[in-house]
């Protein structure tokens, strides 16, 4: 035949396409060296280097005393508390505030939903730090939220929101609020308006058609803005450092402590490991959850 | 799901504007009772915005939809009790295809034993028995066509519309679907608008089709009508192939290049062309017979389409005809060549007259 006369028969230039073939891997991961590289030098060495620091007591031997003391001590056991307290307040928080919103914004004509989506979006534009301090000056003892308050004859007493819990709370839910409207927003888009008009058709009232076909259909955007939301409320350090005013004690703040207050580089390492054990613990939970759901048919 | 007292629907003066645009410009229409009626139009025609304005999703400006006997217009949808299959399904992703079916009944309040019953009689219907416990995500596009239905049908509505069932499949299922379809309204016998933009469909399916063009009913007729005798020259251009010859008036008579026509009757009033569709035409092999139009001409082209041939020639006033022919019954088209004269034969009884519109 034509075809093969040039080659080696019935398998004519097999050699030069694997080659070809080589070729283009080897391109592809040319490509994506700067970026892992970058991610061995600046993750995978000082991670590792944290790991091998927990493991060594203050003489510079092996121990466990770090972990050891994580588990007996109960000012770690409230640290821990209150770390998973905070972020599953402020994920709840959010969801309650950011549902209803991203919703409103998806059943937005185009052109206002993006106005609207710009004033979701400026605030997280801004500095954390610039927005944190603008909290503490609207909710301190004397505060703007105060005197209002108090000259609207709402309230009588300066109420306590800051240096508190309840400081913490609302400034993590300001900052937190747009990584659950992002997503969250996105999926509700993505849900096709036949689905809620053939619901109305077969005779599901509004409410109805809300609770059996939208909701259900937006799920897999509300767990991956909640699951964002929680991992970075677990590892969260300013807000809870500058709203909770030393009562609110996360373990990020506890790590600063460990290092700043008592150059204890080993104790701060441990909670470091143990809070990235955790953390990659509930990101395989969740995708081993969020990936069921897509079996399921969810997504979309 | 046994044959049940299908409900009539009557239209009038339904409009709907977009500024200044008319999707529905004054539409009257009776669907009879148990019916299968076909809108029939080009894309923006209007055919859609009529079908959403039954099924509720589009609110006219004025105008008069009844059921039966009670007026609707003002009805919220889900309360309108009419079954839709949607251009694409509109399956929902999270339900299993015997919960998609069941929805209806769910929402009906129809006891637990007693819908899936029904939902598997449903999904026989449509031959998909046994089909329940699948994702949404693992059928095929027919399948998915056949639950679409099974779920419009599985609470009996008095009313089915549907809007391009059968737009997304490949050609084959589509014409086996079109049967099926048709089979099933025969034994369901719901009343059925079905909306379209596919001629063959229209002419295949319906018992009646009305053709839409801005807004506004073109002409509703039996299929056989519809396609032999068009009302107007945008009917006879969008169902099948035409040419349109400009005939001149002369004292009662009317002539084609100074050649009198041979009509069964001659209408009244304003200037008329004729259509010709090219299966009507014939080449004359000499043998002349009766009362047959002669129209003398040049081959210009022949083209094998395989279960036909399609011949262009030119007539003397210029225009290019087409002429077509099947293989077998034909053998004068056989023999013609590319420029050679021959004359075309035209039947009075399949002489159709338009009004001349000015365009």
């Amino acid at each position: 035949m034509a075809g093969t006369a040039s080659g080696a028969g019935a398998r004519a230039n097999e050699a030069l396409l694997n080659r070809q073939d080589w070729q283009e891997r080897w391109a592809l991961l040319g490509l994506a060296s700067p970026a892992v590289l970058t991610v061995l030098i600046v993750m995978v060495i000082p991670v590792g280097w944290l790991f091998y620091l927990s493991f060594l007591s203050d003489d510079g031997n092996f121990s466990l005393e770090h972990y050891d003391r994580m588990l007996e001590s109960k000012a770690y056991a409230r640290i821990f508390w209150t770390t998973f307290k905070v972020s599953f307040l402020t994920t709840g928080i959010c969801i309650l505030l950011g549902y209803p919103l991203a919703y409103f914004l998806s059943q937005l004509p185009k052109r206002a939903a993006a106005l609207c989506m710009l004033t979701v979006l400026l605030p997280f534009w801004t500095s954390l730090l610039v927005r944190t301090y603008a909290w503490l000056v609207l909710l301190q003892s004397k505060g703007l939220i105060n005197e209002w308050g108090i000259s609207l004859g709402l309230w009588e007493e300066q109420l306590a929101l800051v240096h508190n819990l309840t400081g913490t709370l609302i400034g993590m839910v300001h900052i937190m609020l747009p990584f659950l409207v992002l997503p969250l927003y996105g999926s509700m888009k993505a849900i096709s308006e036949d689905y809620l008009k053939a619901s109305s058709n077969l005779g599901a009232g509004p409410v109805q058609t809300f609770w059996n076909i939208f909701f259900p259909l937006s799920l897999p955007g509300l767990f991956a803005g909640a699951l964002i939301v929680f991992v970075l409320c677990l590892g969260f350090f300013v807000t809870p450092a500058v709203l909770g005013g030393g009562k609110v004690i996360m373990v990020s703040n506890q790590i600063t402590n460990n290092i700043e207050l008592f150059f204890n580089w080993g104790a701060a390492s441990a909670l470091g490991v143990v809070l990235l054990a955790i953390t990659l613990g509930i990101l395989f939970a969740a995708t081993r959850l969020l990936n069921l759901n897509r079996i399921l048919g969810a997504g979309h | 799901m046994s044959k049940q007292d299908a409900l009539p629907i009557s239209i009038s003066g339904l409009t709907k504007s977009y500024g200044s645009l008319f999707a529905l410009d004054h539409v009257d229409l009776e669907v009879k009772s148990g019916e299968f009626l076909t809108l029939l139009g080009p894309s923006g025609s209007g055919k859609t915005t009529l079908l959403m304005a039954l099924a509720g999703f589009t609110r006219p400006d004025h105008g008069s939809i009844r059921f039966g006997d009670e007026e609707i217009v003002t009805m919220p949808p889900h309360k309108r009790g009419v079954g839709m299959v949607f251009q694409n399904y509109a399956l929902f992703p999270h339900m299993s295809v015997a919960a998609n079916v069941a929805y209806p009944l769910k929402l009906r309040k129809v006891p637990k034993a007693e819908a899936a019953g029904l939902v598997e009689r449903a999904l026989e219907t449509v031959q998909l028995g046994g089909y329940g416990e699948r994702r949404i995500g693992q059928l095929s596009g027919g399948q998915k066509q056949r639950v679409a239905l099974a779920r419009a049908i599985v609470f009996s509505p008095r009313i089915l519309l549907m809007d391009e069932p059968l737009s997304a499949l490949d050609k084959n299922l589509r014409e086996q679907m079109q049967i099926e379809l048709r089979h099933l309204h025969e034994k369901l016998g719901m009343t059925t608008v079905y909306v379209t933009h596919d001629q063959r469909e229209a002419l295949t399916m319906s018992d009646r089709i009305a053709v839409i063009n801005h807004g506004r009913l073109m002409q509703l007729d039996a299929p056989r009508r519809i396609y032999e005798r068009p009302a107007n020259r945008f009917i006879a251009e969008f169902i099948g192939e035409s040419t349109f010859l400009k005939l001149e008036r002369k004292g009662g008579r009317l002539n084609f290049a100074g050649v009198e026509l041979e009509v069964d009757e001659v209408p009244e009033g304003r200037n008329l062309s004729l259509v010709v569709r090219p299966e009507r035409l014939t080449i004359l092999d000499g043998t002349d017979a009766g009362k047959t139009n002669i129209f003398p001409g040049t081959v210009k082209d022949l083209v094998y389409q395989g279960d036909t041939t399609l011949a262009y020639v030119t007539l003397a006033d210029g225009t290019d005809i087409a002429v077509r022919a099947g293989m077998r019954s034909e053998a004068a088209i056989e023999k013609v060549k590319v420029g050679e004269r021959v004359a075309l034969g035209l039947k009075s009884a399949d002489v159709v007259l338009i009004p001349d519109e000015e365009r």
